[in-house]
């Protein structure tokens, strides 16, 4: 590095060769942002508001400046916004997803996964 | 073997046979199956999506696109004016873009984007923004600091030439239209799309090499 500016904006030149996708989770929030946007559940402005104030936050809790912090930004502007749009209760998302937890755990290796709902 | 050792190794050995999925991704599915149950969402589309943008859609039609520009002057003055139509022009499917703004480089300008708010960015032709464009560092600095940054990622700009910054937002959105390199007088419109890069149409590249897609 040749002073402190370079060692300051070092990181984003070296970021440039990065996947853009680590985990298929990440892809997945994106395309249900934009289906959702598509069939008019939110509009884009309610969704670049929502995911500005969550990369906000994120600012503040000192998260890593790394795409992972955008992507799990990205996942709670939409949980919020469709909570918040009563389309999917925060409520109601917990629930499910210890469905899912429990029904991963209760499944065998190598087995498909199926939610019980029960 | 002590007893925190052996419940180590069940833990192990239970994280080994579930494969429970991290946090996120549960709460993904979760979303997914609920917004799916719901009707608000195919889970096609969702796996479509995801393949498209990850194996097929990158900067490629943004490319398609600046050749277009280079070489026919016409499509170049109906792209400058409205840039969602003479993108339409191409038939991409899925509804290329709404709200695009087309801003180009000259010898005295030099444009770069930004979304200082969260991400916009025209995605339906370039593709998933890069990691760094996502970065609070890079929406900070492009604003504060345009030139910093440029440098950063090797874009030397002479004093004589204007730096514009574009803010993207959900409304509107920008593509940069670099120069076309000197020495490409013969090249056909695929050939010259080859030249693009993402970087070029963002503004942290200036320079488009004759030869490859690579930074000159």
């Amino acid at each position: 590095m040749s002073g402190p500016d370079a060692d300051a904006i070092g990181p984003l030149k070296r970021k440039d060769g990065e996947p853009v996708f680590d985990e298929p989770w990440q892809a997945q929030v994106l395309a249900m942002a934009d289906a959702l946007v598509q069939r008019g559940a939110f509009t884009p402005v309610e969704w670049s508001d929502t995911l500005g104030e969550e990369l906000r936050r994120a600012e503040r809790a000192h998260s890593p400046d790394e795409a992972t912090t955008h992507y799990q930004a990205a996942l709670g502007a939409l949980e919020r916004l469709l909570d918040r749009k009563g389309a999917v209760t925060a409520e109601a998302l917990s629930d499910r997803r210890d469905g899912w937890a429990r029904a991963y755990l209760a499944t065998p290796h190598g087995q498909p996964v199926k939610l019980d709902n029960g | 073997m002590t007893s925190f050792e052996s419940s180590r190794v069940a833990e192990i050995h239970r994280e080994l046979h579930t494969h429970l999925p991290s946090e996120p991704a549960l709460r993904v599915k979760a979303l997914e199956s609920l917004l799916v149950e719901k009707g608000l969402l195919d889970s096609r589309t969702v796996d479509a999506w995801v393949e498209a943008y990850t194996e097929e859609i990158g900067p490629k039609r943004g490319a398609h696109v600046v050749a277009k520009a280079w070489t026919d002057p016409a499509y170049k003055a109906r792209l400058m004016a409205d840039a969602p139509a003479a993108i339409d022009e191409f038939g991409y499917l899925g509804g290329a873009t709404s709200h695009l703004k087309v801003v180009e480089n000259t010898d005295t300008v030099h444009n770069l984007v930004v979304c200082t708010l969260c991400s916009c960015y025209p995605f339906s032709i370039l593709g998933i923004a890069p990691n760094w464009y996502k970065t609070a560092a890079y929406r900070a600095r492009a604003v504060r600091d345009p030139r910093g940054v440029l440098a950063e990622f090797g874009v030397e700009i002479g004093d004589e030439v204007e730096v514009r910054v574009w803010d993207s937002t959900a409304e509107l959105r920008y593509l940069v239209l670099p120069q076309r390199p000197a020495g490409t007088e013969d090249r056909d419109e695929t050939a010259l799309a080859g030249l693009v890069t993402r970087n070029s149409m963002i503004g942290t590249q200036r320079d488009l090499s004759p030869k490859t897609g690579e930074a000159s």
